[in-house]
C-alpha cells in the first residue's frame, strides 16, 4: 500500500494543452474519484499514470519510487499500476482464465491464484468462456481481476461503469467498492458522473480545464463547492439572493443560518445557495391563523417532474416579480398537481457563493 | 530535455514508444522503395533515348488506334461488369429467390478462373472468335463478379429503415430504389468498376488469344518480340496514365457520394421482394451467366483433358511447373505479407503525414499492371543488377509488389482488430513490448496475415504476364508452360496446367463467398 503522489503534471496534444499542472495525493489505500466533464483531461491524466503517455513536465511517484520525473520514466511494464479500461478491453482471442493470468508467470497461469482471483470476483463458473461470450458486467469483472493479478500498489479505473446499465451499474458499483475496500489498494477512479463519485469515493478530486479546482471529501464537496459551476455540476441548486448579517442569511425564504466565507468589506449582499432538498413543500392549508399565515412562504407550483422515487417542483413565489422558479425535491407520493397552492420552507444552512 | 539527441527527438516523435518503431519505419522504407522501383527506372529506361525520341514515339497513328481499342473496351465492360453485377446481386441478397445460397457462390465462382483461361476456353471451342466483341464478352463474363461481390456485401448491410422511410414519403418501389437504395450502394459499385477497369488495362492473355490489340499487348509484343524496350516503356507509361486516371475518377466519383449511416440505433434488414412472375426470368438470366461464365471454360477445359490425355500424356513437367509455382507463390506471399504488416502497423498507430503518404504508395501497384512491374524490374536489372535478371528473386520480388494491395487489404483489417489500448493493457500487465507483440498483436492479426497470404499466394500462382517476362530460363510454372502450349495449339497437352490453377484458385473463391454469405447472416441474427 503506498501513497500515489503527482506533482504540477503537464501535457498536451499537438500544442493544446490538456493537463495543466496537476497536483494530486492519493492517500495510501484510499479510493479517490477523478470528477470531471468529458474532455478536461480526466483520461489523459489516467494515461500519464500509468505510463501509456509521456508528460511534459511534472512528476509521478507511488510510495518511495518515482515513476516519472523530468529525468526518470518508468515503462508501464515497469511499473506497479493496475489499469481497468473503458469497456475492459479483454483480449478478444484468450477465454476469462487466460485473460485474467496475462500478468503472471508462466507457472502461475493456470494455478490456484487465477482460481482465488475469479472467485473473489464472483465469476469462477466463466472461467472458459471468451470474452464477446460475456455480458458487461462480467467483462468488467473480468478486466478487474485481470488488473488485480499482479497485485498492484495502485489500480486505475476508467469510467469503468459507465458501459453497463442503469439497473447493473448500481450492483457492479457496489460490489467493485467492497472488493477494492477489502484488498486495500491505492485506487483512482474516473468518472463523469457525480453521483458515482460522491457515493463511492472517499475522496473526490474535480478536474476542470486541467486542473484539479477542488479536492475534498464526498460531504464537504456537496455542502462547499469551490464556485457556484461545480455546485449546479454536483446537483440542482437553486441560487438566490441575499443580505448577509453576522452568520445569517437573509433571503425572500426568510433568515437562513450561513455557511461558507463572505469576504470582508462587501457590500453585504450577495447570493447563497440552497439545495432542492432543503426546501418543505406543503399544500397551502385555508383558515391558519393570520398571524402565523403571515410568516409563510406562499407559491403555486408551475411544474412537477416525477422520477418515482422523487419529484422535482418548480414553483413560482407570489409577491415576487422575478422570472426565477425555485426547485423543491419531495418524496415521490408527494409530489402535487400543477397549480397547487404550497407553502415553502428551507431547512439546514444557506452556503454563500463566492 | 534541452540536450535531447536529434535522432532521439525523431523516433520520440513517432509515439512515445520508443525503439518498436523503428521496424516498422525500416519495413516501410522497404516497401516504398521497392513499390517505387519499377516506376522509376521505366521513366528512367524511357527517356534514355531522348524525350523527342520519346514523342516521336508517342504521336503516332498506331498509338491512337490502340488507345481507342482500350478506352472503347474498358468502357463497354466496366458498364456491362456494372449492370450484371448489381443486377445479379440485388436478385441473390434482396429477392425470394429460389436456391439464393447455391446462386450466392455459383457467381462468384468465375473469379476463380483466370482471364487467359477463359479466354482459351471460349477460343479453343470456336476458333473464329476474335476480335472487340469477342474480347468484351469474354471479360465481362470473367470480372462481373468484382462488381459483384461488393455490391452484395453492401446490398446485404443495408438499412431497411432508408427504403421504408423514401417508401413513407411517397416514393413507388423503384422510386425507392432508383433515388435511395442505389446511392446507398454506389461506393460499393464505383469501387468494383474500379477494379474492373484496372483488370482491363493489365489483362494480357485473354486479349492475345483473342487478338485484340490492347496497350497491354502492343508493349508485351514490342518487349517480347521487337527487343525494343523503349518503345515499350514508353507505352507503358501512358498505361500507367490511363490507370492512374481510371483510380483519381473513382476517388472523385465516390467523394461526392459518400455516405454512412446515420445515427445509433439498430440496423434492419429490409424483407425480401417476392419475384412473381418474374421468377422464372431471373432464374433464367443467372443460369445463362453461370453457364457462360462457369460451364463453357470449365467444359471446355473437361473436353481437351478428356481428348488430350489419350494424344500427349501430361509428363513430368507439370509437377515440376507446379512445385515452382508453388515455391515462387510462397515466397512472394511472405514477402508481400511481411512489406504489409509495417506499412498498416505505421498507417493505423502512427497516423501522420508521412505515414498515410506511405499507405497510398503502398496501393499503387493497383494501377500498375504486371507487365509494367515486370518491365520496370528489367530495366533495372539489366542496366545495375544483371545477375538479378531473369532470376527467381526478381520474379518473386515483382509479385511481391504487384500483390502488395492484396496483402495489405488483409492485414490492415485485422491490424484494426487488434487496438492500441489491448497492448497498453498488456503492458500495464507487466509484459515488455516485444512480448505484448507475441501475445497479443500477432495472435489477433493472425488470420488478417493468414488472408493476406492466401490472397497473395492465389494471385501470384494464377499470374501470366509478368511471369512470362521474368521466369528463368528453363523454369517452367504452370501458368508459363499452359501458355507456350496454348501458343502452338496444343490445347489438350494445356488443359492439365489450366486446371491445376483452377484448381488452386477455385478453393479459396469459393471459401470467400462462403464468408461472405456467413458474414451477412451472423450480421443479420446480431
Amino acid at each position: 500500500m503506498s501513497q500515489l503522489s503527482i506533482a504540477d503534471l503537464w501535457k498536451g496534444y499537438a500544442g493544446a494543452p490538456v493537463l495543466r499542472g496537476v497536483a494530486l495525493d492519493v492517500p495510501a489505500g484510499s479510493l479517490t474519484a477523478v470528477l470531471g466533464l468529458s474532455g478536461c483531461g480526466k483520461t489523459t491524466l489516467l494515461r500519464v499514470i500509468a505510463g501509456f503517455e509521456r508528460a511534459e513536465r511534472g512528476s509521478v511517484s507511488l510510495g518511495t519510487q518515482t515513476l516519472e520525473n523530468g529525468r526518470t520514466y518508468l515503462p508501464p511494464e515497469k511499473r506497479s499500476v493496475g489499469y481497468v479500461p473503458q469497456e475492459g478491453a479483454l483480449f478478444p482471442h484468450l477465454d476469462v482464465q487466460q485473460n485474467v493470468g496475462f500478468g503472471l508467470a508462466r507457472r502461475e497461469r493456470r494455478g490456484k491464484q487465477v482460481a482465488e482471483l475469479l472467485q473473489m470476483v464472483g465469476i469462477a463458473a466463466l472461467a472458459k468462456r471468451l470474452p464477446h461470450e460475456l455480458s458487461g458486467g462480467e467483462q468488467q469483472r473480468v478486466a478487474l481481476a485481470r488488473a488485480l493479478a499482479r497485485r498492484p500498489q495502485a489500480l486505475l479505473l476508467d469510467e469503468p461503469f459507465s458501459s453497463l446499465d442503469a439497473s447493473l451499474r448500481t450492483h457492479v458499483r457496489e460490489e467493485v467498492h467492497a472488493l477494492l475496500r477489502e484488498q486495500g489498494v491505492t485506487t483512482v477512479l474516473v468518472t463523469h458522473d457525480q453521483e458515482e463519485a460522491l457515493s463511492l469515493a472517499d475522496t473526490v478530486a474535480v478536474l476542470r480545464d486541467g486542473r484539479i479546482i477542488q479536492h475534498a471529501k464526498p460531504e464537504e464537496l456537496y455542502e462547499r463547492p469551490a464556485d457556484q459551476h461545480l455546485a449546479r455540476f454536483l446537483g440542482t441548486v437553486n441560487v438566490i439572493d441575499a443580505q448577509f448579517e453576522r452568520g445569517t442569511a437573509r433571503t425572500v425564504l426568510g433568515a437562513l443560518a450561513l455557511r461558507g466565507d463572505v469576504a470582508p468589506g462587501s457590500d453585504r449582499s450577495g447570493s447563497v445557495m440552497v439545495r432542492p432538498e432543503q426546501l418543505d413543500v406543503r399544500a397551502y392549508e385555508d383558515g391558519a391563523d393570520d398571524e402565523h399565515a403571515a410568516s409563510l412562504v406562499a407559491g403555486r407550483v408551475e411544474q412537477c417532474r416525477y422520477y418515482g422515487h422523487d419529484a422535482l417542483l418548480h414553483i413560482r413565489l407570489e409577491h415576487l416579480d422575478t422570472s426565477e422558479l425555485l426547485l423543491a425535491r419531495v418524496h415521490g407520493e408527494q409530489a402535487l398537481p400543477i397549480g397547487t397552492r404550497v407553502t415553502v420552507a428551507a431547512h439546514g444552512p444557506a452556503i454563500a457563493l463566492r | 530535455m534541452p540536450s535531447t539527441p536529434i535522432a532521439g527527438r525523431w523516433t520520440r516523435a513517432w509515439s512515445g514508444r520508443r525503439h518498436w518503431p523503428l521496424v516498422s519505419v525500416t519495413g516501410g522504407a522497404i516497401a516504398a522503395t521497392l513499390v517505387l522501383l519499377p516506376l522509376v527506372f521505366l521513366i528512367v529506361e524511357a527517356q534514355r533515348s531522348g524525350w523527342s525520341e520519346v514523342q516521336h514515339l508517342l504521336l503516332r497513328h498506331a498509338v491512337a488506334v490502340l488507345l481507342w481499342n482500350t478506352v472503347r473496351l474498358t468502357l463497354a465492360c466496366t458498364i456491362l461488369c456494372a449492370v450484371l453485377g448489381v443486377a445479379a446481386a440485388w436478385c441473390v441478397e434482396r429477392t425470394a429467390l429460389p436456391a439464393r445460397r447455391l446462386w450466392a457462390v455459383a457467381l462468384v465462382l468465375p473469379l476463380g478462373v483466370p482471364d487467359f483461361v477463359v479466354g482459351f476456353g471460349w477460343v479453343s471451342i470456336d476458333p473464329a472468335l476474335h476480335g472487340y466483341l469477342a474480347a468484351v464478352m469474354i471479360m465481362t463474363l470473367s470480372l462481373y463478379p468484382l462488381v459483384y461481390l461488393p455490391v452484395a456485401s453492401a446490398l446485404a448491410n443495408l438499412d431497411a429503415g432508408l427504403e421504408e422511410a423514401a417508401r413513407s414519403l411517397g416514393l413507388s418501389p423503384w422510386q425507392a430504389f432508383w433515388r435511395v437504395t442505389l446511392r446507398q450502394i454506389s461506393p460499393a459499385v464505383l469501387g468494383g468498376c474500379l477494379l474492373v477497369t484496372l483488370a482491363l488495362l493489365a489483362e494480357f492473355g485473354a486479349f492475345e488469344i483473342v487478338q485484340y490489340r490492347t496497350f497491354t499487348v502492343e508493349i508485351f509484343t514490342e518487349f517480347k518480340l521487337g527487343f525494343d524496350t523503349v518503345a515499350a516503356c514508353v507505352l507503358s507509361l501512358v498505361l500507367v496514365a490511363l490507370s492512374i486516371a481510371a483510380l483519381l475518377g473513382e476517388l472523385s466519383l465516390s467523394a461526392r457520394s459518400r455516405s454512412a449511416r446515420s445515427g445509433p440505433g439498430a440496423r434492419r434488414i429490409a424483407p425480401r421482394v417476392a419475384l412473381g412472375r418474374f421468377t422464372l426470368p431471373a432464374l433464367a438470366g443467372l443460369s445463362t451467366v453461370s453457364a457462360l461464365a462457369l460451364g463453357v471454360p470449365l467444359g471446355s477445359l473437361v473436353y481437351w483433358m478428356a481428348r488430350g490425355s489419350s494424344t500427349t500424356l501430361p509428363s513430368a513437367s507439370i509437377l515440376s511447373a507446379a512445385v515452382h509455382t508453388a515455391a515462387y507463390s510462397a515466397a512472394a506471399a511472405v514477402l508481400s505479407t511481411l512489406l504489409a504488416v509495417p506499412v498498416s502497423a505505421l498507417a493505423i498507430r502512427h497516423r501522420n503525414r508521412v505515414t498515410v503518404l506511405l499507405e497510398r504508395l503502398a496501393y499503387l501497384p493497383m494501377a500498375l499492371p504486371g507487365l509494367v512491374i515486370a518491365l520496370g524490374l528489367v530495366s533495372f536489372s539489366v542496366r545495375y543488377a544483371f545477375s538479378l535478371y531473369q532470376s527467381s528473386l526478381e520474379l518473386i520480388v515483382a509479385y511481391a509488389i504487384l500483390f502488395l494491395p492484396l496483402a495489405l487489404v488483409g492485414v490492415r483489417s485485422a491490424m484494426g482488430q487488434s487496438s492500441a489500448r489491448l497492448e497498453e493493457v498488456g503492458r500495464s500487465l507487466g509484459a515488455r513490448p516485444v512480448t505484448v507483440w507475441l501475445r497479443v498483436t500477432l495472435p489477433l492479426i493472425a488470420p488478417g496475415l493468414g488472408a493476406a497470404f492466401a490472397l497473395v499466394f492465389i494471385s501470384s500462382a494464377t499470374e501470366l504476364t509478368a511471369t512470362l517476362l521474368l521466369h528463368p530460363t528453363g523454369v517452367n510454372t504452370l501458368a508459363t508452360q499452359f501458355w507456350a502450349y496454348t501458343s502452338e495449339f496444343s490445347y489438350g497437352a494445356a488443359a492439365p496446367y489450366a486446371a491445376l490453377m483452377v484448381a488452386i484458385s477455385a478453393v479459396p473463391a469459393y471459401l470467400l463467398s462462403r464468408r461472405m454469405s456467413t458474414l451477412a447472416h451472423t450480421e443479420q441474427r446480431s
